[in-house]
């Protein structure tokens, strides 16, 4: 494992999706999860998925990871990890890559357990398979592994079972089962969302030192946009499936471009601004994804939209290198000054219709 | 943080709670879980009291309680000047009509199989308030109140409305026999940030204009500053520090207030990040620590918090914190009374 980690290369791109698409049959119509999406992660940079329920992002991690059932699945698009395609790959040869290269940690680490094996015998079963270790070393590198990831008494952990773990630790244990063959990328899907704050702050701290340790990638799927801040280099923002705004962190919370980026901002209680200050909503809510809004899919809930919002898509568009957004009225251009006097002056009293 | 005292507790307050204690059996072993252990605060008539903690430190154990839902094991709560221990179960029905609760999951908290009107209007049927029409006329004033088109909605179903939409049914449905006092438990952490806003701002339209108290408990600190007159911090089943919002987050003086403010992400990517001053997770409420139950965690514990609890008390204007050695204001440290 060591070995493999020196022998790595230690820049490059690691990963290129392109036009990657993902829609479910269902008995209501097809529904148009992932709708062709293009970006690319380079070794050892981490990058943030934000987005509200609904818009995505999981599907289109474990699309890219190939974790998607077979049936009533309509697929399309490339994923290219260091230059082999995985969209065409057989279940067999994407195996040898779950784990050993691409690795994935869930939201709920109650239920990513299985509750009827031990700690010990889950960590170091990864471990006998994909690097070929025996029995006794699996189990000594599964402790060390458990030492890593700042679990107290490893060695009583190896004996116990997921639900004799509190919620931080077991998410402990899955960082470490992730952690485990040494893949060159994490996909980490709300890591924190099922942990209380301190625990939350701990775990964050946690995958961000064995990720520098490792040198490894990590794509970080949440929609806490404070988690995104501190632990990312870049960010995609989503909305109805697809990428609205993608951008190097500091340039997207200094020059935000798409105003549903903006929007998600604003919406957030800050801790900095005095207690009832009145929060500026998102009318409305996101679109129903079987038969999406024509034209821009925010236009409906978006302040600035006008007739050309609801009948011509915007293409995304570079704002500097590095950053691209999709918006026809982009922060900073004259409708979007026009309309935010006009709200001022009604003190933002913009609510749901 | 082991909070004991009452120097806290004001003298016109609509709702008071002294002493609480609420602690459930662990099986037929004999141990017992110490969810509330003796703690006491009070909310004024039009207040928002907001109270945060991390899970299992019985902060719904408390709101529960104050709807003697179970009854607590021992401690008052004094509702309008009532003593609700006092009342019976049938006396304590008719109390429960001023005070309402709104719960985490909207989508399941609303009877699946019933129209949204007929959520709205059971209220009034049970307690016969008016005629039909005029409980059907008061419940689509109140959808319409809290921005539920009545026309549209009222014979629709819970599952075909979002989580944001369920949540204002809910919120409608306590709202329907006018209760003076409101209990909102983690009433927006299910839902996205957007529509989060949209129910907060709506829960400080309707105070305002109803002159609502509202209870407010949840775990996001900011979301609480935003929306409370007045914070109580709880930890393992104890009171830490109680003080208005913009003074709590300014100047935390419990060692935990500040950890809990301390981890909160910061939405800015040039900020550096917080060091981790805690390690670790909140012990079992089955054998709280001794001394002030923060002290294994705390990042200042001397001896003394470990063999004694320290009380609340005032170090600031309108400011109480229970700490041996508090973050700011503390002197003389003070001990113990109750």
């Amino acid at each position: 494992m060591k070995l493999q980690a020196e022998s790595r290369r230690e820049s490059g791109r690691l990963l290129e999706i392109d036009d990657l698409y993902t829609y479910f049959s269902t008995p209501i119509g097809v529904v148009k999860s992932v709708d062709h999406v293009s970006f690319g992660l380079d070794r050892g940079r981490r990058l943030g998925i934000v987005g509200e329920s609904g818009c995505g992002k999981t599907v289109l991690s474990r699309s890219i990871m190939g974790l998607l059932p077979r049936r009533n699945v309509v697929r399309g698009g490339s994923v290219k990890f260091e230059d082999r395609e995985l969209t065409t790959m057989s279940l067999n040869e994407r195996r040898k890559i779950w784990g050993a290269e691409m690795a994935m940690i869930f939201q709920d680490p109650m239920t990513s357990l299985n509750p009827v094996i031990r700690i010990g015998k889950q960590l170091s079963e990864p471990l006998q398979i994909h690097l070929g270790y025996d029995r006794a070393t699996a189990m000594e590198t599964a402790l060390r592994l458990l030492t890593d990831v700042g679990i107290p008494e490893p060695e009583k952990r190896l004996k116990q079972y997921a639900h004799e773990l509190s919620g931080g630790m077991r998410q402990r244990v899955m960082i470490a089962m992730a952690l485990a063959c040494g893949p060159s990328v994490l996909f980490a899907d709300e890591p924190t969302t099922a942990l209380d704050v301190t625990v939350q702050a701990q775990i964050l701290d946690l995958i961000e030192k064995q990720r520098r340790d490792r040198n490894m990638s990590l794509v970080l799927v949440t929609h806490d946009l404070g988690v995104v801040a501190g632990h990312t280099d870049d960010i995609i923002v989503m909305y109805a499936g697809q990428i609205v705004e993608k951008a190097p962190t500091t340039t997207l919370f200094a020059d935000m471009k798409m105003p549903y980026t903006e929007a998600l901002f604003r919406s957030i209680p800050k801790l900095e601004s005095p207690s009832h200050t009145r929060l500026v909503t998102i009318g409305g809510r996101p679109p129903n994804l079987i038969s999406p809004p024509t034209g821009c899919r925010f236009s409906p809930r978006c302040h600035y939209a006008t007739d050309v919002c609801t009948t011509t898509p915007p293409e995304l568009r570079e704002a500097s290198p590095g950053h691209a957004f999709a918006c026809h009225h982009p922060v900073g251009s004259d409708r979007w000054h026009e309309v935010n006097v006009s709200l001022s002056t009604t003190n933002r009293q913009v609510e749901v219709s | 943080m082991a909070g004991t005292g009452k120097s806290h507790l004001r003298d016109d307050a609509v709702l008071r709670v002294e002493d609480l204690v609420v602690e459930f059996p662990v099986g037929r072993t004999g141990l017992k879980v110490n969810a509330v252990s003796g703690i006491s605060f009070d909310v004024r008539r039009g207040e928002t009291l907001g109270i945060v903690g991390e899970s299992g430190c019985g902060k719904s154990t408390t709101g529960r309680a104050i709807m003697q839902l179970p009854r607590p094991t021992s401690g008052q709560v004094w509702f309008e000047g009532t003593d609700l221990n006092s009342l019976g179960t049938d006396e304590m029905r008719k109390l429960r009509t001023k005070i309402q609760m709104i719960f985490q999951d909207p989508i399941s908290s609303l009877n699946p199989r019933r129209s949204v009107l007929d959520i709205v209007t059971e209220p009034l049927n049970i307690w016969k308030i008016g005629d039909k029409a005029d409980r059907e006329a008061t419940a689509k004033a109140v959808l319409e109140e809290v921005g539920i088109d009545p026309a549209a909605a009222a014979g629709r179903r819970a599952h075909q409305f979002s989580g944001g939409q369920c949540q204002r049914i809910s919120i409608a449905r306590s709202l329907v026999l006018s209760p003076s006092l409101i209990i909102c438990d983690e009433p927006v952490s299910a839902l996205d940030v957007s529509v989060q806003a949209q129910v907060l701002n709506l829960l400080e339209d309707l105070k305002r204009d109803r002159g609502l108290t509202l209870i407010f408990i949840a775990h996001d600190l900011a979301v609480v500053k935003n929306i409370s007159d007045r914070v109580a911090v709880m930890y393992l089943g104890k009171m830490c520090e109680v003080a208005e919002p913009d003074s709590l987050f300014a100047q935390p003086a419990h060692p935990y207030s500040k950890v809990l403010i301390d981890s909160i992400p910061v939405v800015d990517p040039t900020a550096p990040l917080a060091e981790i001053a805690v390690k670790g997770e909140p012990p079992s409420p089955v054998f709280p620590p001794s001394g002030c139950r923060f002290n294994p965690r705390c990042p200042n514990a001397q001896d003394r918090c470990r063999t004694e609890e320290p009380a609340i008390r005032e170090i600031a204007p309108r400011h109480f914190v229970a700490c041996h050695y508090p973050l700011y204001g503390g002197e003389a440290p003070v001990s113990v009374r109750t």
